[in-house]
Parts: C-alpha cells; structure tokens; sequence
C-alpha cells in the first residue's frame, strides 16, 4: 500500500520497487557498475602500488591472456566455478539458501579420491573414472540432501546448516588425509590412477566440454523441464504450488539432490580431471563465490557462464598483477572483493526505484493512479 | 586440570567477540555472513595502529601498555565497524541479499588480511612489544596459585569480552533498548507500527555488532598467534556456529565459547594421531548441527531463530 | 444531555484511485458515547477510521480533535491526540509477554535540562552565596539526573507491570499479562492489542471488527468492558456489521453504504430492519444477463463439513450444500464467514475434520467420485474437472513474476509423460486468451505482475475455464475490476452456465449476486444461515441472513428454501 502519505516530515527520497525495468537496461546498469567496479580496483591499485594505475590494467589483461597456458586455465577455472555455481543454482531458484557448496564439492572430490586410492592399480582405468564419476556424485548428493531431509521435514534453517556441513566436509577431508599420506607429512600426494582422460594435449579440455555440456542441460532442465518449473513455481509462491498440488517437501528434496549431483561433479572434475589429489582448500572458497555469481546472474545458466567469467577473469588478472607489483597472492581476493561490492549494489538500481522529493506532485499523483487498482486490492484485503 | 580450563576461557575469548558480535546483529534480523571478513579487517584495524603508535617510541619497550591496548582496541572497532556500517548500507538501505553480501564482505575482508600481514612478513615489521602490552595482566595471578591464575592471569581483552558478553545480555533481556531490538528481528513491521525507528537500529546494531567482533580479530593477532598466520577467518565461522549453539544468548555464549575453545584444545592434549585430531575438530560443528535440528524438531518459540532473520525489511512490501 | 465533541470529521473523502472509497463524510464522535459504524464490506469504514487513526492521510476534508483542526499523518500523530485503533490484523511480537507488547516503542517522557535549570535558577535575586552556590550544583548535576531517569526508564524492572494491572483491573480485562503472546487464544491477543492503545492514553479507541474473531461468552466481556470504558468517558467506536451486536452496545449508529455516509441515528431511535435498509440500500437494476437453468442435475454435493484453523476456532460448521449443473450458486456473506476455507477445502486444499464431498461425474453417466481428503492432483486425476478462481489471485492463483504463458501451465504442466513442458499448447492457449478477453498486454511474455488488477482476473479466469470444467468455483473474482471486466467476467461465468458447468460463485455486492444468481447460499461465521431463491429474494432477507447469529430458531426455513 502506499504509506508515503502517512510520513509526518516528507523523507528526503522514497524508495519503491521497480516492475519496469527493461532487460537491456538492467544489463546497461551492470555493465556501469562493472566498468565503475574497474576503475576503482584501478585507483585501489594505484594507492597500494604508486604509479600502477594503467599498469594494472595491462597487467590484467596480460595475466590471462598473455600465454596459451594462462587461457587455459582461465577456462578451467572458469568451468570449474561455473560448475559448482551451476549447482546451487536450483536450490536458490527454489530459496533454499544452500551456502554449503564447498562441503558438497569437498565430499565429492574426497569420494572420488578415495575410489582412486582404494582401487588404483586394481581395476581398469576406465572403470575406475566411471566408479569415481558415480560415487562422487552419489555423495555429493548425500551431503546436500540432509540438510533438506530436515528443512523439509521441521523446517530447520538450511542456510546455518549447510554452512555448518561445510567445516564438518573440510575436517573430514583433513582426516582422510591424514591416514592416507603414508609420510606423516599430512599432505596426500598426486594419486596415479583414475585420471580423467584428456583429449589430444590439452589436459582440461574435458573438464571445459562437460562444463559447457552440464551448463546446456541445465539451462533445458530449468526452461523446459516439468521439474524445473515446479522448483521455480515453490520458489515464487508456496501458496500456489499447493493450490497446483505441487508436493512442496518431495520438491526441496529432489532439487537438493540435484544440486549436490553437480557438485558431487564438480568434485570430481577438480581430483579426476585437474588436481589428482584432495585436500581441505581443494575447492577454494568457490562454494561461496558460486553463490554471488548464480545470484548475479539471477539465476539463469547462460548468464552465469559470463558473470563466472568476469570472476575468474578479475581474479586471475589481478592475481598476476599483484605478484608482478609484488604485492602478494592476496591481493586478488581484495579487487574480488570490491568488483562484488559495486555489482551488489548495481541490483538495487535495477530492482528499486528512488524517487527524491523534488519530484513535482502531479508526477507522484499520476504514478499512485497507476498503481491504484492493485492499491484497492491491497487495501481492501487489509479491511479484512 | 586447571591449566586447561584457564586455556579454554583465554581461548575462548576469540569466539565470545564473534559470537557476542554476530548476536547483536542477528537480534536486528540480519544474518551477517561477512562476520569472519570483519573479524579479519578488526585485526587489520587494530594491529594498524597500534604499529603506528609503536613507530612514535624509539624504544618500543617503554610504550605505555594502557595506551597501546586502548589504540589498539579503537583501532580494531573503527575499521571493523566501518565493514559493519557497509554491510549495512548494503542490506538495510539497499536491501541487497544478505548472503550474498556477507559473503563479499567476507571475501574482501579475508583478501585485506592476508595481503597486510603478507606485507608484514615482508618488511619484517615485529609487534613482539605490542603483544607484550597485551599480555599485562593482574601482577598477582602468579602469587595465589592455581585459582589465582583461572582467574586473574589472562590479558585485559578477555576480561573485556567478558564484560561485553554479560553487559549484551543485559541490554538484550532487561532493556528497552533490548527489547526494541528484539521485537525487529522478531517482526519489524510490529515494531515499525509501534513508532520504533527500524533503520536506526539495524544500522546501530550491525555497526556495533561488527565493531565488537573486530576486538576478537585483534585478539587472534595480539594474544594468539605469534606469525601472522592464524586463521582469523576460521574463528569467524566458528563464531557463528556460536550464536547457533548458544540459542541466540550472549550469556550462554560465554559458555559456548568456552565449550569451542576446549574442543579446540582436546587434540592437542589427548595422544591421538594426527587424522584422528581432525575428527575431534569436527565435533564443534556436528554438536551446532545438532543442536540447531533439535531446536526446529522441539520449535519452542523462545529457542528459534530472530523470526525475519535474513529478510530485509521493506515498509511497503507486504 | 448536552456531549461534548471528541471528534470531527468534515468532508473527508478518499480515492484509491478511480476508486472512491469514502465521498464527502461528515461525523461526528462525542465523548463517553459509544459509536458504532455500519455498512458492508467495502462500503469505506474502515478506511474513514484508518484516516482518524493516521494510517492514511485523507484526500479532502478535515479533521477536528476537541474543536481544533489537526492534521493526522501517522498512528503517532494519532496517538498525540489520544486516538489508538485496534486493527483487525494484530500486531504483536510472539515470543513476547502481553507485558512487553504493550511498552515496546515508548518514548521516554521529555526532559529537557535547559527547562529544568530554568526552574531551579527561576527568580534567582538570592545574594546569599551558599543558597546560590547550592543551586549551580544542582543545575550541575541535572545531565546525571537525566542519565538516571534514562537508564532507570531503560531498565526493564518487575515495576513495568504494575502500571498496566492497573489499566487491566480499572476496566475489568481478565488477563495474565505475563502471558506469552503465542501462548495466548485471538481473545487475549485483542485484550492486549486494547490496553495497548490504553497505555498510550488513548481517549478515543477505534475497535476494527472486534467481535469477528471471538465467541459470544468473550463478546459479552468484551462489551463490559467497552461500557466501563464509556463511564470513565473514552469515546468508543466500533467498526462491525453485525446488527445484533450494535442494538446492544452502542449509543448511536452511523451507517455507510458504498463510500457515501447514509445516516447517523439514535439506537433507542432505531431497530434491525431500519437499519439493513440503510446498510444495503435499494436494489439497483444491473441488467446482468440471466438464463433459466437447463437440465439442471446435482454436480456437487457438500454435506456436513466442518473445520478448525490453527487457533482451533471453527470456520466451517456443519455446512451443507448442492451445486447443480446449468446454474450459478451464489455464496453471500460478511467476508471472512469460512467461504474461503469452503473452496479451498472444495479444491482439496484443507484438512477437514467432518464431512462428505461427492461429486458425480456427467461423462461417467454421473458415477459418485468422493473427494474428501484427496489432494488437488489426485483430484484432477480422478477425471474430476474442477476449475478454482481464488480470492488472492497473485498469490494464489498466479505466479507474478511469471509470464502469460508460464501461468497458463501451472494447471496442465503436467499433461503428457516426457519430463519436458510443452510450451506450444499454453502459448496458443495465451493468445487465445489475450484476444477473446481483450487482455491489455505488451505480450504473452510479458510478467503478470506488470497487468492491471483487471486483466491479471481476465488470464485467471480465462485458464480456469479454459481447462473445460464442470465444476467453476470462483472467490471474488470481480473484486477491484473496472465496470467493464466485471461484466466481461459475469458474461463469461453466464456462458459457462449454459454449457452446463455448476458455478459457484462467491461475492460480496448483494445486487450482483441477485441479478446473476439462480441460488443464493448466505454463510455467517462458518455456517449457512439459508439458502434463497436469487430471482425472489429480497435484498433485506439476505441482509439479515448475512448478520444473523442466533441459530437454532430457523431451521425449517433453511428447508423450505433447499426445496425449490
């Protein structure tokens, strides 16, 4: 309803929510932010490192374009965040704030190490990825639908949960670990067996094809699956799932089961396909930037293949900058940070609308006539 | 026996910051993930100045201890407190997604971190002095024995957090002030037709709430750890399993904390093999897993989360 | 006796829109009187009251408190002249006891320092220069004194209660204020939503329908209450339309009927049949289209349900019933009555804890199909073509945030075995729509949000009957419509009537349901009071049908009604 009338002192600027925005506008407004985002990590570096403005800017480019090698891993690194973003991508479609990626990726990549550590030498090569492949999902899948299981069944809040899983994953990875290594050293070295096969030369190749792959599939799942729409539809308004006689509980359980799959494949890309060994910092935090690129891409598979890019592009390219203005590792986690803050904050202009005082009446007249009917609505459900 | 409850408090003083902190904000309603980013940042903040006050002495051994832990706790206040007042803006003035945001701040704040006190290494800047201050405690802990030390042997920021944990828990349940905060986070738009002033509160509750949990950051730097290397970040996670644990209670936090800090100290005093200390780690997180199921199954109003935790409030949505 | 004016209302008007809510009012409301305010649902009374009590801002008009012109933005500037509203719809914190709801969000009493050392320093000609010495100090320390009274106005002291048991026994209200909120039953919750606005000093209480939600034993304390109040000389007004219960409380009556203000009478001047006269007005002609039934046979039979929402209160009682093929059954009622709850529970929506639904199926030469406890799937399933237009239309029946053409499907999404949708059919089906009803759209791709409350009905109504139904049940469908879809509305539910379908349809304009009813079925509080002849009726009988809220006397009438 509108309440502007009931303030005492008009406020100095009144905030409403936007229907109208258009699509090629709200992409208009990332892309300020992206480019303002720049120009700030720009300044940020310039002040850490005197004199470095356009060098970063070269540095950036540089960093991942500036060999084979540094394209290929961009890819890599793009397929790999793309893929986990792709999984919590359902769960948040349906607001089930699952923030425990990183533990399902974790559990995934340790079940497939375990397969390869177990099994190594013991089977064929082929059988021992395809056991891998199908245990590492199967436990990702575990790890992800318990939280559900309880938020389904007492409505247990899935966003502490889930994080929580995330520190009993990394522990647990730690653990096995340890008993594994047989130097005592803590560290699991390179395991022999059940690797991924790579095409040609290009050792990432198959992990960047079943990326793209998974991120089609669920770009149809979404768009064009009965699921999809069911999970978008409880998503939207449980009220109307029940008055379609959607079962709300199986589709929070499916959808989580779902969603740990594609981590569980996630985990799997990372020990079969890239690292060949596991440890707790295997997934590297991309359980949670998985999350700021889904939502920035509000949700659509084709849009986070481009906000995954920029991530990763920022990341990397300032990663070589910094090492190149000797700043250290860290200084990418820093301009990361900031590009999200100016992306964040991007969304509100796209979903709200502010309007300043100085607006004449007539205008805020014109816009509550527009709004009436809903108002009546509105109002006339209040009387109740 | 004694010696390893007085670890525990001591320890334990990391998480009550945390915990304390992230109560306060979640009472407002809003989860703030960027907890372990602002605790980074508060640590940032209050090495910072302290280093900076340190470079005014020739000889840093004759710094004053009470100026040095006074800078050092303003410093760590304001830096975290500017995160808080960003998280803010961020979710209460523009509504954005309160994960989302927290896991940015987190990010940031972890990214400031570890660049800083790779930076430190660097230079090989020492705050050996700084930390001495720190360590000051009542000149008579060592004289009276074993209860002398459980109780008058830690440094002045674990009496502090005491004191915070206890005067939050007060403010909480005994005052109005409390009361307000904890009719928004319960139902902003009761408190709201009440008169109450909603954003201001949200504002003043992340923002101190950041603040407080910055101190425990300084306290991982100060007290802690000797490098530079201490996972400030993972304390800061384990701060908001805290705020789980403890049902929502600064008061219960203190024993939460407490708990934590043991279980933190078990593998290294019980003869296990490396993997199985991993295991032990882990129990921290199953026990808030746990309790957290346990407080949905039971649904006992008084243990459940703040009602519109991680929902913005926003006057003209119904 | 001569009363005196609490408050005053002048030419206050209210527009949502094209929409008048309340057309030029003129009120009055005395002091130690109680005042109720009469009319239907959307006749405006609460939105007149909601102005007094600040949560809208009239559009024209003024408003006198004690003879003075005030101008009231908010509930705050209502409660500084001592105005306090009870809504409908409380606003309490669960988890908190009665006590802490009634003090959240109160202000500490003004002290100003400058003022208070005005007063000791006051005349201040003493030479003496100990007297002097001793009064600086005490100006001194009035910034502690402040402090003081904050933190001990802050302090949350066993003392708060004290105050408030004395609000409590001064009018008799029995209740433990220790209480906690979620432990308490809907009487309670409004015990404390009303000494909440006491505490506050409100000298005029607006009560939003308080006796909707609570039994006759608790009205009558209710009411004992309201005239205890009345003697200490707090004006008192009630929103209600329930006749019954204005007969016996109030002073006067002010009736209102579609925006307009009819009349304010004595109730020692006036009796029932006066007064739904005035409430209900004459009938107006609406020239709705209306077609004998055909082949009239029973579709749906309801018999015996009954059932509890969460606070265990029955909204549906015993409530039986027939919707035959080839007609419309009206559903007339105060909003609120349980017609909600009857068509969720129709559609397999709610749990029910007594009664029998059966439907007979016309293309399986009418075989008995029991729907009782089935889901809206199995239902569907069960070949039972079941078509439901529910009240809350985008939170219900649409998605908002979806297109046209995806809300076409949230009903046959699920036709045909691969797990994909097939998007053609509801695409076609959304032109199809779009074109017939005249649905202004950018395009079938366009959010249903974005539509205007009357188009966003037109898609609604259009998929419901586009799934072929025999069955059409439909709540408040032309609620918030323009004139025009309205009757694109009443056309399409006529010309389902004439295929056959049964229609029930639920409204709350008693001249529509009049005109396009064949049958009338009138609920009051979860039961049906009668069932009445929509071509004979008058419009006075459905009235009181609708207030009535003794039972037990008229059950023979309700059969002679089922006969026709």
């Amino acid at each position: 309803m509108t309440k502007h009338e009931t303030h005492k002192k008009e406020p100095l600027m009144h905030i409403s929510k936007r229907m109208d925005m258009k699509k090629w506008q709200a992409w208009l407004i990332r892309l300020g932010a992206f480019a303002i985002a720049l120009i700030v990590c720009g300044i940020v570096s310039s002040i850490l490192k005197p004199g470095s403005f356009g060098k970063f800017y070269a540095y950036l480019f540089k960093g991942v374009f500036g060999t084979p090698r540094r394209i290929w891993l961009l890819l890599q690194n793009i397929a790999m965040l793309l893929c986990v973003a792709l999984a919590v991508t359902p769960a948040f479609k349906m607001k089930f704030w699952n923030i425990g990626a990183e533990g399902q990726v974790l559990m995934g990549a340790l079940m497939c190490a375990l397969c390869m550590f177990y099994m190594g030498g013991k089977a064929a090569n082929g059988v021992i990825v395809l056991v891998c492949f199908i245990a590492s999902m199967a436990m990702g899948a575990i790890w992800a639908v318990i939280p559900a299981l309880f938020k389904a069944q007492w409505n247990t809040n899935e966003t502490l949960f889930t994080l929580m899983m995330n520190y009993v994953a990394m522990n647990l990875v730690r653990f096995c670990v340890n008993k594994w290594s047989t130097n005592g050293s803590g560290v699991l070295g390179i395991l022999h067996y059940g690797w991924m096969p790579s095409i040609g030369k290009y050792t990432y190749l198959l992990n960047i094809i079943i990326v793209a792959v998974l991120t089609v599939l669920l770009w149809v799942y979404l768009r064009f699956s009965k699921h999809g729409y069911e999970l978008t539809v409880v998503g939207e308004s449980t009220n109307t799932a029940r008055y379609i006689g959607i079962n709300i509980k199986k589709v929070i359980i499916r959808t989580m089961i779902l969603s740990g799959v594609i981590c569980g494949i996630a985990g799997f890309l990372l020990v079969s396909g890239t690292s060949h060994t596991v440890n707790a910092n295997l997934a590297d935090g991309r359980g949670f930037t998985a999350i700021l690129v889904s939502w920035l891409a509000h949700f659509n598979p084709a849009a986070m293949a481009l906000t995954s890019s920029l991530v990763v592009f920022l990341d990397q390219g300032s990663t070589f900058a910094g090492d190149s203005f000797r700043l250290g590792g860290s200084f990418s986690d820093i301009i990361t940070g900031i590009f999200f803050f100016f992306i964040i904050a991007s969304e509100f202009f796209i979903n709200y609308k502010v309007k300043f005082r100085a607006i004449s009446k007539k205008k805020e007249k014109a816009l509550a006539e527009a709004v009436a009917v809903a108002t009546v609505e509105v109002t006339e459900e209040e009387v109740r | 026996m004694f010696s390893f409850l007085r670890e525990a408090i001591w320890f334990g003083t990391v998480y009550l910051y945390g915990s304390t902190g992230e109560i306060i904000t979640e009472k407002s309603g809003h989860l703030n993930l960027g907890i372990p980013g602002i605790m980074c940042m508060g640590a940032v903040g209050g090495c910072v100045a302290d280093i900076w006050y340190m470079n005014s002495f020739a000889d840093p051994s004759k710094m004053p201890a009470g100026a040095v832990i006074i800078i050092g706790i303003l410093g760590a206040m304001l830096v975290a407190g500017l995160m808080g007042l960003l998280y803010s803006f961020f979710t209460v003035s523009l509504r954005c997604n309160q994960n989302v945001t927290g896991l940015a701040i987190t990010t940031f704040g972890i990214g400031v971190m570890n660049y800083w006190s790779e930076r430190m290494g660097a230079k090989g800047i020492s705050i050996y002095w700084v930390r001495q201050c720190f360590a000051q405690t009542f000149p008579c802990a060592g004289t009276i024995g074993d209860f002398g030390k459980l109780f008058f042997s830690y440094g002045t920021l674990t009496y502090l957090a005491l004191a915070i944990a206890l005067i939050a828990s007060f403010v909480l349940r005994r005052t109005r002030i409390g009361l307000n905060l904890r009719a928004i986070g319960e139902n902003p738009a009761a408190a709201d037709a009440t008169g109450i002033n909603i954003t201001a509160y949200k504002y003043v509750a992340t923002v101190l709430g950041a603040a407080i949990a910055g101190i425990g950051g300084l306290f991982c730097m100060v007290e802690v750890t000797t490098s530079f290397q201490y996972s400030v970040d993972a304390a800061g996670w384990l701060a908001v399993a805290i705020v789980i644990f403890s049902v929502w209670r600064p008061s219960l936090a203190v024993l939460g904390s407490m708990a934590f800090a043991i279980l933190y100290y078990i593998p290294s005093r019980v003869q296990v093999d490396f993997g199985e200390k991993e295991l032990i780690k882990m129990i921290p997180y199953v026990v808030t897993i746990i309790v957290l199921i346990i407080i949905s199954i039971l649904n006992k109003k008084e243990t459940q989360p703040p009602q519109s935790l991680g929902v913005n409030y926003f006057r003209e949505e119904r | 006796m001569d009363k005196k004016v609490a408050v005053e209302l002048k030419n206050i008007s209210k527009f949502f829109g094209d929409v008048v809510a309340n057309n030029k009012i003129n009120l009055e409301i005395y002091k130690g009187e109680i005042l109720s305010v009469l009319g239907e649902n959307g006749c405006g009374k609460t939105t007149l009251m909601n102005m007094i009590a600040g949560i809208y801002f009239p559009d024209e008009g003024k408003v006198y408190v004690d003879g003075e012109e005030v101008v009231i933005r908010s509930p705050k500037d209502a409660f500084s002249y001592h105005i306090g509203m009870v809504h409908q719809h409380f606003k309490l914190v669960d988890i908190f006891s009665a006590v802490d709801n009634i003090i959240l969000g109160e202000k500490m009493p003004e002290y100003s320092i400058k003022e208070e050392a005005k007063k000791i320093l006051d005349g201040d000609t003493d030479k003496d220069f100990k007297v002097r010495a001793k009064k600086y100090l005490k100006v001194a320390g009035l910034p502690f004194v402040k402090v003081w009274k904050w933190m001990k106005f802050n302090y949350l002291s066993k003392a708060r209660i004290k105050k408030i048991q004395s609000i409590a026994d001064r009018y008799g209200f029995d209740i433990d204020l220790n209480k906690k909120i979620y432990e308490m039953s809907v009487s309670e919750k409004q015990t404390v939503e009303i000494i909440k606005v006491l505490y506050r000093n409100a000298d005029i209480l607006i009560l939003d329908e308080p006796t909707a939600v609570l039994t006759p034993q608790e009205i009558d304390k209710l009411f004992a209450v309201l005239r205890k109040m009345r003697e200490d000389g707090k004006s008192i007004v009630i929103i209600t339309h329930k006749l019954n219960e204005v007969m016996a409380i109030s002073d006067r009556v002010a009736v209102l009927r579609k925006g307009e203000h009819i009349a304010t009478v004595e109730t020692s001047e006036t009796n029932e049949k006066q007064l739904t006269e005035m409430m209900v007005g004459k009938k107006i002609d609406l020239n709705i289209d209306r077609a004998e039934p055909k082949n009239s046979e029973d579709r749906l039979v309801v018999a015996h349900l009954t059932m509890s929402n969460h606070d265990g209160i029955k909204v549906l009682d015993d409530v039986s019933f027939t919707a035959r093929s080839g007609e419309i059954l009206g559903i007339a009622g105060i909003a609120g009555s349980g017609q909600k709850e009857l068509l969720e529970s129709i559609a397999g929506l709610n749990k029910l804890s007594e009664g029998e639904i059966f439907y007979y199926n016309p293309y399986k030469n009418n075989e008995e199909v029991d729907l009782r406890s089935k889901t809206p799937i199995q239902i569907r399933d069960l070949g039972v073509k079941l078509s439901f237009v529910p009240e809350d239309r985008l939170g219900m029946g649409l998605v908002g945030n979806m297109d046209i053409v995806s809300n076409m499907m949230l009903r046959s999404y699920q036709k045909g075995k691969t797990m994909f949708l097939n998007r053609k059919d509801p695409k076609s089906l959304a032109d199809t729509i779009v074109e017939e009803l005249q649905v202004s759209t950018p395009g079938t791709s366009t959010p249903v949000r974005n539509l205007s409350g009357g188009n966003v009905q037109k898609v609604l109504v259009g998929r419901e009957i586009a799934a072929a139904p025999t069955v059409l049940m439909a709540a408040y469908p032309v609620r918030g419509l323009d004139i025009n879809s309205s009757y694109t509305i009443y056309n399409l539910l006529n010309a389902q009537k004439e295929k056959g379908v049964a229609v029930i349809f639920v409204g709350e304009d008693l001249d529509v349901l009049m005109e396009l009813c064949d049958r009338i079925m009138v609920v009051c509080a979860g039961k049906v009071t009668g069932i009445v002849d929509g071509r004979t009726a008058k419009k006075e009988e459905i009235g009181l049908l609708m207030t009535k809220t003794d039972f037990g006397a008229d059950k023979e009438e309700e059969k002679e009604n089922n006969d026709d």
